[in-house]
C-alpha cells in the first residue's frame, strides 16, 4: 500500500512493511537531542536505574536556552550536563560558544539526513523535516526512556499535503507564507498530524527558508513536518557528512486526511504579522495601522539564519535605528555568526543602533537578554507571542517576517521594508 | 495518580478557555528549575496565580481545546501534578503536554464537551480506563474518549519511570 513520508520513516524505524494511521507502533530512535533540558532527563535516567546510554553516538546535546548561563542556578545546571556528558562518553556536545541554537546546529554538523527518525527536547525538533526526517519533540522523562533503550512508542499520524503553487512576491519570505497558513488552519488546525509541504513555490525556497515552514508548523499543532528532499537539499547536505545521504519522497498514490492548496503569489501578496496573543491571530501587513515598537528581535531557531540577517541588513542599511526602539540580533549558531561578520552584516546592523546577542534563543524564552517591560511592544522575528512569552504579561508580541522586524526598527512602528528601502527594487530581489 | 487507580473522583477546581499553552502552565522564566515538586510554585505563575492556592489534592483542570500547546517543557506536567491537580480534562491537548503528562502519571482525558458540561465545584467520577465522566453534581455524563492501551498501561504503573523501573527488574 502507498505510503506518506512519516508512514515509510515509522515502518522503517519500527521494521514493518507498511504501517496505518492510528497505529501504534514502537520505532528504533536514529537520533536523540536534548539542550539545558538535559539535567531533567538525566535526572529521570538515573531514577530509573539506568547506568549507561544505549548509545553515546546517538546523541546529541547543544547548550542554547540559558548561554552564557544567566544564574548561578543554570551554571550549576550546565555543569551537571558537562559532567553527565563526559561521563557517559557522549561526544557530540556543543557547550557555550561551540554551537548555537540546537535546530540550526545539529543541520549544520551533518547530524541529520533525509529517513532518520529523530527524537528532540524540544517543540521545535520538527524543524528538522527540512531534511526529510520524522523529527518531533518529546519531554525530558520520555527521552530519559530513549536514553535507556533507543526506542519509543509513535502513534502513526495522518498525514496532511499542502501544495503551494505560484511564487512569493518581493518581501514576502517563507515566514509569511506560514504565518499566513496557521492563520487559515488555526493553532490546533494541523494537532497530531504529518504535515507534507510541496509545490513550485516550495521548491524554490531555500534549504534555510524551508526550515521556516517545518518550524512553525510546530504552531498550527504538527507532529512532524516536510519539505521535498531534492537536490537543493542534497547539495546543502553533501558537504556537512561523509555518512551516504539517502532520499525519500511519499508514494505517488500515498492517502492525505487533506489536501490544501495555496496560491502564494494571490493569496499571500503581502507580508503576514501574527498579533498578540496568539500565533494563528495573522493579518496582513497592512492591516494593522500604527503599532509603535520599542524592542524589534531578529533571531530564533526560526528567524536567525544567514539569509534573515542579510535582509535586514540590507533593509537598514544606511539607515538609522529609530530613537524609541531597539532592535536586538541573534544569528542562530557561531558559524552564522562568523560569516555575517565575515560579509559585513553585523557591521551594517551595529552602525544602525542594533545590539548583537551571543547565538541561542536570547529573550525568545523570556529569561534574558531583551526583556519586555509592561506595556511594552516588540515585533520579532521568533515564534511565538503567547501573554509573557518574552517578559511581562502586560507586554505585546508581534511576530513577522526579518525583513518587517527590520523595517520596523529603523520606522519605530510596524513598517513594510518597502518604505524604508532606498535602492532600486529590481536590485532587491531576495 | 494515586498509584495506578484508574478510576478517579475530585471536584472542579477551575474550568479554563481553550489554547492554554505551555507558557500559561508554566512560564518560561521558571525553566531551570528542575526539581519536579518544586515546579508546582510557579504553577499558572502568570495569568492565573490564584488556582495554586485553591487547588487541594485530587482535584481537576477542565479547559477547552488544545490545552498544553506550545513548548515540550515538561515542567507545566510537572507542575499540575506536584500542586496536587488529579486529572486535566480538555477537548484537545497539545501533543507533547499529552505524552509528558502520562508519563509523568498525571491522567488526561480528552472531553470535548467537559468544559460546558461542568462548573467549578461540581464533583466528577471519571473512569480512565473506559472514558467516561460523570458528573455527580449535575446528575449527567459527559462523553470521553478513552485513553490508548499504552497511555493505560504507563498511568496504571504511576508513569513512565516506575514503568521502566518495573520492567529492569522483571
Amino acid at each position: 500500500m502507498a505510503m506518506t513520508i512519516a508512514e515509510k520513516i515509522l515502518a522503517r524505524a519500527a521494521g514493518l512493511h507498511q504501517v496505518v494511521p492510528d497505529q501504534v507502533v514502537t520505532a528504533r530512535v536514529d537520533l536523540a537531542m536534548s539542550h539545558e533540558n538535559a539535567d531533567l532527563v538525566r535526572k529521570s535516567f538515573l531514577e530509573i536505574g539506568a547506568l549507561r546510554v544505549w548509545d553515546p553516538t546517538r546523541i546529541v546535546i547543544i547548550f542554547d536556552h540559558r548561554i552564557p548561563a544567566e544564574s548561578e542556578r543554570t551554571a550549576a545546571t550546565h555543569k551537571a550536563i558537562r559532567e553527565f556528558v563526559a561521563a557517559q562518553g557522549i561526544s557530540n556536545f556543543y557547550d557555550v560558544g561551540r554551537g548555537g541554537i540546537c535546530h540550526q546546529v545539529l543541520p549544520e554538523n551533518g547530524h541529520v539526513r533525509p529517513g532518520m527518525l529523530v527524537v528532540g527536547t524540544d517543540s521545535h525538533t520538527i524543524t528538522h523535516g527540512a531534511f526529510g526526517s520524522f523529527a518531533t519533540g518529546i519531554g525530558a522523562t520520555e527521552m530519559a526512556g530513549v536514553w535507556c533503550e533507543g526506542a519509543l512508542w509513535f502513534k502513526v499520524p495522518h498525514s496532511f499535503r499542502i501544495d503551494v503553487q505560484g511564487q512569493l512576491e518581493q518581501w514576502v519570505s517563507a515566514k509569511d507564507l506560514i504565518l499566513y497558513i496557521i492563520g487559515k488552519l488555526g493553532a490546533d488546525g494541523a494537532d497530531y498530524r504529518a504535515v507534507e509541504f510541496d509545490g513550485p513555490a516550495i521548491r524554490r525556497l531555500s534549504v534555510a527558508s524551508r526550515m521556516v515552514l517545518t518550524n512553525l508548523a510546530m504552531e498550527m499543532g504538527a507532529k512532524v513536518a516536510f519539505t521535498p528532499v531534492d537536490e537543493e537539499l542534497l547539495e546543502y547536505l553533501r558537504p556537512l557528512t561523509p555518512q551516504k545521504i539517502g532520499s525519500i519522497a511519499p508514494d505517488r498514490d500515498a492517502h492525505y486526511e487533506r489536501i490544501i492548496t495555496i496560491d502564494a503569489s494571490r493569496e499571500v501578496s503581502e507580508p503576514q504579522v501574527a498579533c498578540p496573543h496568539a500565533v494563528d491571530n495573522v493579518r496582513p501587513l497592512s492591516e494593522l495601522g500604527e503599532v509603535a515598537i520599542d524592542q524589534a528581535v531578529l533571531g530564533s531557531c526560526t528567524n536567525g539564519r544567514l539569509e534573515d540577517l542579510e535582509v535586514a541588513a540590507r533593509v537598514v542599511a544606511g539607515n538609522t535605528i529609530c530613537e524609541r526602539t531597539r532592535l536586538v540580533v541573534i544569528p542562530a549558531s557561531q558559524q552564522i555568526y562568523r560569516e555575517a561578520l565575515h560579509l559585513g552584516y553585523l557591521e551594517t546592523l551595529v552602525a544602525a543602533g542594533a545590539i548583537i546577542n551571543p547565538p541561542g534563543c536570547g529573550p525568545c524564552v523570556g529569561v534574558h537578554q531583551g526583556i519586555l517591560a509592561a506595556g511594552e511592544t516588540c515585533v520579532s522575528s521568533t515564534n511565538r507571542n503567547f501573554v509573557g512569552r518574552m517578559g511581562s504579561k502586560d507586554s505585546q508580541v508581534y511576530l513577522a517576517s526579518p525583513a518587517v522586524v527590520a523595517a520596523s526598527a529603523v520606522a519605530g512602528r510596524l513598517a513594510h521594508p518597502a518604505s524604508i528601502v532606498q535602492e532600486d527594487p529590481c536590485l532587491m530581489e531576495i | 495518580m494515586p498509584d495506578g487507580n484508574l478510576k478517579l473522583r475530585g471536584v472542579v477546581r477551575a474550568v479554563l478557555g481553550d489554547h492554554v499553552d505551555t507558557d500559561i502552565i508554566y512560564p518560561g522564566r521558571y525553566l531551570n528549575i528542575t526539581d519536579r515538586e518544586k515546579t508546582a510554585e510557579h504553577l499558572f505563575a502568570l495569568s492565573y496565580p490564584e488556582i495554586r492556592g485553591s487547588l487541594a489534592a485530587g482535584d481537576f483542570v477542565v479547559a477547552g481545546k488544545n490545552f498544553g500547546c506550545g513548548s515540550s517543557r515538561e515542567q507545566a506536567a510537572a507542575a499540575l501534578k506536584f500542586a496536587g491537580v488529579g486529572a486535566v480534562i480538555a477537548g484537545s491537548f497539545g501533543r507533547i503536554f499529552f505524552r509528558n503528562a502520562i508519563n509523568l502519571g498525571l491522567p488526561v482525558v480528552i472531553a470535548p464537551e467537559a468544559r460546558a458540561g461542568c462548573a467549578v465545584g461540581d464533583q466528577l467520577e471519571i473512569d480512565l480506563g473506559a472514558g467516561e465522566i460523570r458528573n455527580l453534581t449535575g446528575n449527567r455524563s459527559i462523553l470521553a474518549a478513552a485513553l490508548d492501551r499504552k497511555c493505560v498501561e504507563l498511568l496504571a504503573a504511576g508513569g513512565l519511570i516506575p514503568y521502566l523501573k518495573a520492567k529492569r527488574v522483571a
